[in-house]
């Protein structure tokens, strides 16, 4: 839930950056993180495991300068993608405005993306919103492991599995070596202020 | 989904935080929602924290610690607090959607800060619900 501050003429939107584990949430985080080095005055902060894993969320605010006179900080979440993790990914879920799906493009995840796409769409309801209704882009990440010989999903299978009802704007991303992070951001960006640009009068 | 608090509210609720709390000699102290969004901070001029990130961190514990209430059969757990050995930080719930964060140094008595707290929150809550 985007919080606007009349006085000081801004606003405070969340992203959360969601999908299975392993997936490349953080990496889209920590790309952004270094690509914007400039822009952004203080630490990404992350809560991980030993092993490396998200725990709880990792953050990132994000000062995208002024819209209709007010200053906009984006502030970026990623969740934990393992399955186990599903109470805390709910609770960073809570006040979301909108969401990045990160799928995984190689072929021993399809059926963890779709897993993944569900449990949104579950815990996007537990407060009452709809997967239909919230800015989302979908990101279909790790296209660069086609090149290394890996088995990867095609980008008209992923469409299929994943976008065939919600037909929302995707993008073929490596996360790693930053193809894409930057429009799959901004897409997601532009979305959410068009929704809330009829209340910044 | 959005919400807007206009310059009159914002202005009171400053000014319950500035009297209630930083001019008793506490450090810092903002309220934030439980998305993790930044309402209103202030502090004694003398230190600087990074707040977005505390409140994204804040908004996160204190979901983790409800949840852990739950679980075990309580509605909430009444006091939230963390001991540092300079700075310690409270927390507390206004009304569902808001949080309270204080931090304060040993100078000031828990005790002595939970009811300035109390206080603050019965102000605000006018504010935000009047």
């Amino acid at each position: 839930m985007a919080f606007v501050n009349l006085k000081k003429k801004e606003v405070q939107v969340k992203i959360v950056y969601y999908g299975p584990g392993r997936g490349g949430k953080t990496t889209n985080l920590e790309y952004i993180y270094h690509k914007f080095n400039e822009r952004i005055k203080t630490e990404m902060v992350t809560i991980k495991t030993h092993g490396d894993r998200t725990l709880f969320f990792d953050f990132l605010p994000f000062d995208i300068g002024k819209i209709k006179g007010y200053d906009v900080k984006i502030q970026l979440y990623t969740v934990p993608g393992q399955v186990k993790y599903d109470s805390t990914r709910r609770l960073v879920l809570r006040g979301v405005d909108a969401v990045v799906f990160v799928a995984d493009s190689m072929q021993v995840r399809r059926e963890k993306n779709i897993l993944s796409l569900q449990n949104l769409q579950k815990n996007l309801s537990t407060y009452k919103k709809s997967i239909f209704k919230i800015p989302l882009v979908l990101q279909y990440n790790k296209r660069d492991l086609a090149e290394q010989g890996i088995p990867t999903l095609s980008f008209k299978v992923l469409e299929k599995d994943l976008n065939s009802q919600l037909k929302v704007p995707s993008f073929e991303a490596s996360a790693l070596v930053g193809t894409n992070v930057t429009q799959t951001m901004k897409k997601i960006i532009s979305m959410t202020m068009r929704s809330l640009q009829r209340e910044l009068k | 989904m959005e919400y807007s608090l206009g310059h009159e509210q914002l202005n009171g609720i400053e000014e319950v935080l500035q009297e209630d709390l930083i001019d008793l000699g506490v450090n810092c102290v903002f309220l934030i929602d439980m998305a993790g969004n930044v309402i209103a901070n202030l502090d004694n001029g003398k230190i600087k924290h990074d707040i977005y990130s505390l409140a994204a961190l804040a908004a996160g514990n204190f979901g983790a610690v409800s949840e852990m209430a739950k679980i075990i059969g309580e509605d909430e757990f009444s006091l939230l607090f963390h001991k540092g050995e300079k700075e310690s930080i409270h927390f507390s719930k206004v009304m569902t959607e808001f949080l309270l964060v204080t931090i304060f140094s040993k100078d000031i008595s828990l005790g002595f800060l939970r009811l300035k707290v109390a206080e603050a929150i019965g102000k605000i809550k006018n504010i935000l619900q009047p």
